[in-house]
């Protein structure tokens, strides 16, 4: 009764490219000649991701994954795998890399992804804490009150490697021990749930997905360094994030893990949210705690730390969401099991918001260590169009540009930072050949100028100016000594700005400098922009050599601004032109040029 | 809901664990979990859930549970959803739309075949054994 089998061919753009879709008539033709077309279904499928290796055919239920399909070995597929249920091993995929980086047991699985911080998003409803409960969901915390003291959950952390992934790149537990260490009677945690940069959304999706595992790390920490109050800040533009913690907080609150006495064991521990207001500053951790005492979101230097002294003057642990999303798995596995995930000195998985110029766009997590190279190509499906990949933005406005050179760059804390990027909270963005560096980095900068607070001046007065000189080289007035200029500002403003904000938003423009040197030249000494973005830079002519007088052009040209006879060359009026390169794209015979 | 104690805590988990792998005496024989993060819902989400309702509504299909769930992370091919039927290798779709969604009903549910250009791939293994809704 029914199909048994079903042969899955990847219908992602490299693999169409590869011929897939010549695939799927051979598969169901050798399977309808086999006499097998009432035993096995061929489907055409969407990405599977390992673009390198296409094309791939995925048969089910056994999940067996072949790879570099060609014509020739469709029979076998159907008569070994469909007709005698065995195998093709020849074409299987090799499993065995992902095991380099994840050196525990799982289920034998191929996929690039690890998810750890991520397990119960697109598992569990996130607003029954019972489904939570029944994936392991408390029992971290179960652990941490009945079997560990809080020297011991410290000790589990402490062998885990795990670092902070909001930026900085902290150890958890040497901050848990500071405030644990910190006199005081009165403690307290923090979420940081203020995720605001441009194209980032892992913080959002972990506590829409699992907001419990965020209540139960919090309880942890509580219980670890001696706190009884926490507060989860979060911006209010996040409404569904924000109504799934208020019910999981009441839920939990209900069941008895969180209030007084949780679980019989004594421990006090209650959660409450305070909404930010969406500015970018108080994802800063002093300005976020001023914002939580209902003053104005304004950093003040460090030392003393918060762990010292942190809200309301008293230590006060603050953690990000991936961070704490990480810590109920390590305390039930064990620091070790963590810390053989990853590479050395970034153990674990890092969560992305992997967007832009990419075919798989999605909210990955990977191990440490994952080359950018498989990022893009194996899970984000490569780029769409077959255009040439560029670089990768990670870090967002605080962090920078990777060139097509560092693709096989394995992404750990210290290889980012070499590179003149960072972890940091933040998404990963692809760009290619029509993007232009001075277009990306002149938003970066005003955005980071739109969120400065303004208190110190290499900050708000750095940020300006480096607006001001990129802008100027955009429009094509930029002089020889503007990019020795845009780097002291900039280094001035790494150096002596009060906090992260002001520290790292020239990083976008020192990074691109660095690696696209030739670009900014192009504007300032040929007034050209090479990737055609920066409009006054651009002319659009036609090449009376070339146009045959088709008329295509001047259709397309939204304002109209070209013109000519049928079969005769076309002009386009220059005063009038927006430069929005329609009649660019439009030309079938190259006859419309740039310069 | 009552205030747990460390042993209610267990004995809740087991017996969660149970219904979320559908092996408990309700056990329904046929699971629709649709993605309903913010960016699911942006796609088109609440419109899939109710499509699937009301098509298995209309064709009397007995024993249907729906759920909803977080991210899974496919932002390229939202809304998703994953459906689990007896005897039916567990896949996920992508770009259902009300119309596809009626199509999961008639044709997989129903007919027990896949659907064609909407198969998407799980992003990873599940790390916690045995508690996965697909019982791996």
């Amino acid at each position: 009764m029914g199909y048994r089998t079903f042969i899955l061919v990847c219908g992602g753009e490299a693999c169409e490219g590869g011929g897939s879709a010549a695939l799927v008539e051979a598969l169901t033709r050798e399977v309808r000649e086999q006499g097998l077309e009432d035993v096995a279904q061929v489907v055409k499928a969407g990405c599977f991701g390992f673009c390198g290796q296409g094309p791939v055919v995925k048969v089910l239920p056994d999940e067996s994954v072949y790879v570099k399909v060609q014509p020739w070995d469709v029979a076998d597929i159907v008569a070994q795998h469909v007709r005698d249920g065995r195998p093709v091993e020849r074409l299987l995929c090799d499993r065995s890399r992902n095991r380099e980086r994840t050196r525990v047991e799982v289920p034998d699985y191929y996929q690039k992804q690890f998810r750890i911080v991520l397990r119960n998003c697109g598992v569990i409803d996130p607003e029954s804490i019972d489904e939570y409960i029944a994936r392991e969901g408390y029992a971290a915390l179960d652990r941490a009150l009945f079997d560990l003291d809080p020297e011991g959950i410290i000790d589990e952390l402490r062998r885990s490697g795990l670092r902070g992934r909001g930026g900085a790149g902290f150890p958890t537990w040497q901050k848990w021990v500071f405030t644990r260490n910190a006199p005081g009677d009165e403690k307290y945690v923090i979420c940081n749930a203020d995720e605001g940069d441009p194209g980032a959304y892992m913080d959002r999706s972990t506590l829409e997905g699992d907001p419990h595992s965020i209540l139960e790390a919090m309880a942890i920490a509580g219980r670890a360094t001696g706190a009884a109050r926490g507060f989860i800040y979060i911006r209010a533009e996040y409404p569904l994030a924000i109504r799934r913690l208020e019910m999981a907080i009441e839920q939990a609150r209900a069941r008895g893990l969180l209030g007084r006495d949780i679980l019989g064991s004594g421990f006090d521990f209650d959660i409450e949210i305070r909404l930010g207001a969406g500015a970018f500053v108080c994802g800063e951790e002093t300005a976020l705690i001023a914002s939580i005492e209902g003053k104005r979101g304004m950093p003040i230097p460090r030392p003393p730390f918060p762990a010292v002294r942190g809200l309301w003057g008293r230590p006060t642990v603050i953690n990000n969401v991936e961070t704490l999303a990480n810590i109920p798995v390590i305390l039930l596995k064990g620091g070790d099991w963590f810390a053989s995930i990853g590479t050395k000195d970034s153990t674990g998985t890092k969560v992305f918001a992997l967007t832009g110029k990419v075919n798989n766009s999605g909210l990955i997590e990977v191990p440490m260590g994952t080359t950018l190279r498989e990022i893009v190509t194996d899970i984000g499906g490569g780029i769409p169009g077959g255009r040439a990949f560029k670089a990768v933005q990670t870090g967002g406005p605080s962090g920078g540009v990777i060139p097509a050179d560092f693709l096989d760059t394995p992404i750990e804390y210290a290889s980012l930072q070499e590179l003149g990027s960072i972890m940091g909270s933040v998404g990963m963005i692809v760009m290619d050949e029509e993007d232009c560096m001075v277009d990306v980095n002149k938003f970066y900068l005003e955005f980071a100028v739109d969120e400065s607070c303004g208190k110190c001046a290499p900050c708000r007065v750095g940020g300006r100016t480096m607006t001001n000189v990129l802008d100027r080289i955009a429009r094509g007035a930029g002089q020889e000594s503007d990019i020795d200029q845009l780097r002291e500002i900039g280094h001035a403003m790494q150096k002596a700005s009060l906090c992260g904000l002001g520290q790292t938003a020239p990083n976008p423009v020192l990074s691109t400098l660095r690696y696209f040197r030739e670009e900014y030249n192009a504007h300032v000494f040929d007034r050209r922009c090479p990737s055609r973005k920066c409009r006054d830079l651009v002319v659009f002519y036609i090449l009376p050599e070339k146009c045959i007088g088709c008329g295509l052009c001047a259709r397309r040209c939204p304002v109209h601004c070209i013109e000519g006879e049928r079969r005769k060359v076309h002009v386009i009026d220059q005063a009038q032109c927006i430069k929005c390169g329609e009649c660019y794209t439009a030309c079938k015979f190259d006859a419309v040029s740039q310069k | 809901m009552e205030r747990l104690t460390r042993e209610g805590l267990r004995a809740l988990r087991e017996e969660q664990a149970r219904v979320l792998r559908r092996e408990d005496g309700a056990a329904a024989a046929a699971e629709l979990v649709v993605g309903m993060a913010t960016c699911g819902i942006a796609a088109g989400a609440q419109a899939t859930r109710e499509a699937l309702a009301a098509e298995i509504e209309r064709n009397h299909v007995k024993g249907v549970r729906i759920r909803q769930t977080g991210c899974m992370g496919l932002c390229h091919a939202e809304p998703t959803v994953e459906v689990m039927v007896e005897g039916m290798p567990t896949v996920v779709y992508g770009r259902v739309d009300a119309e596809t969604a009626r199509r999961i009903v008639l044709q997989h549910i129903i007919g027990r075949q896949l659907l064609d250009d909407r198969v998407y791939d799980k992003p990873a293994a599940d790390l916690v054994p045995g508690a996965g809704p697909s019982g791996e």
